[in-house]
């Protein structure tokens, strides 16, 4: 039995299985923890299949980065509340799961129609394609046909930081600085800055 | 590369459903989020399974855009969650009904 045949059994496992465990998890710190194990399962995917730029992007971006914020938030909004269990549309949970494994089906016979169970990678994939390193030939593709797409993804990354600032930002209650703005007049000493000092202090998050 | 490639295809085509169930089934904003990512991952596992089969590195480049964007996805989805919990104190979806009929 080769190499790739005995990673993908041990790993496709632990991947479908943390899945279901994420799905389980009443509490979202578990739900996160199970996920980050499925992004790791997932990034030996992807080595396997000759893409070990793509292995450690996996694991920087996702199981590092993506990971580490949904924590943050998951503490933000407090850890110890469990979801309820309350359905309020009747018998939603079992008509989704049987969609769902009617949508698994579908999957697989359109995957049987259109690859074929027998059909296998080319053995010379990291020779030929990936020659000279996998990060080479995905940059050579990635810079030349694929440029435009790669810079239109910054300005998207710039927009998507912009309103990350604008929709978390603490709004201050209106009535509060109305008061402030008519108070800082009417001080009489002409020392507006004291009246506007209280409103500048920085509230830590959450 | 003895592993048939429709081997991770059909992985592929699992985390994706579990994720679209657990975005009907869960409740809490986080964990449908999440769910939500499970399927872009599934989708890009799927597009790395592809290339391999192609023979080719379009699928690779196209997994890589699509890791970034969701990324970009990520902060804005959360930072839409935290507005709606300093205004409803919840992240529960049931109680941001307000636009329902």
């Amino acid at each position: 039995m080769a190499a790739d045949t005995i990673v993908f059994w041990v790993f496709a496992p632990i991947s479908v299985g943390s899945a279901v465990a994420m799905l389980l998890q009443r509490n979202a710190i578990h739900a996160a923890l199970f996920l980050i194990v499925n992004f790791f399962t997932l990034a030996v995917f992807y080595l396997v299949l000759g893409a070990p730029f793509l292995f450690a992007v996996q694991i920087i971006v996702y199981a590092g980065a993506i990971m580490v914020l949904f924590l943050f938030v998951i503490m933000l909004l407090g850890v110890d509340r469990d979801e309820s269990l309350v359905e309020r549309l009747r018998g939603q949970r079992p008509i989704a799961v049987a969609l769902g494994i009617g949508l698994v089906v579908e999957l697989v016979v359109a995957i049987r129609a259109g690859v074929g169970f027998s059909t296998k990678g080319a053995g010379s994939f990291d020779t030929t394609v990936n020659a000279g390193g996998n990060a080479q030939a995905l940059s050579r593709v990635l810079f030349r046909q694929y440029f435009l797409p790669f810079e239109v993804t910054s300005v998207l990354l710039i927009v998507a930081a912009i309103a990350a600032m604008v929709l978390a930002q603490r709004q201050r209650p209106a009535t509060e600085a109305l008061e402030v703005a008519v108070d800082a007049p009417g001080d009489g000493d002409g020392d507006g800055g004291a009246a506007i000092a209280p409103e500048r202090e920085e509230e830590p998050v959450g | 590369m003895s592993t048939p490639i429709a081997y991770f295809l059909v992985v592929a085509a699992m985390l994706f459903t579990i994720g679209s169930v657990g975005v009907l089934v869960r409740k809490n904003a986080l964990v449908i989020f999440m769910s939500v990512e499970l399927q872009l991952n599934a989708v890009n596992l799927a597009l790395v399974a592809f290339s391999r089969l192609r023979g080719n590195l379009d699928g690779q480049v196209l997994a890589f855009l699509s890791m970034v964007v969701a990324a970009a996805e990520v902060v804005v989805g959360l930072a839409i969650i935290v507005a709606v919990y300093r205004r409803r104190r919840s992240a529960n979806v049931d109680d941001v009904s307000l636009l329902k009929w």
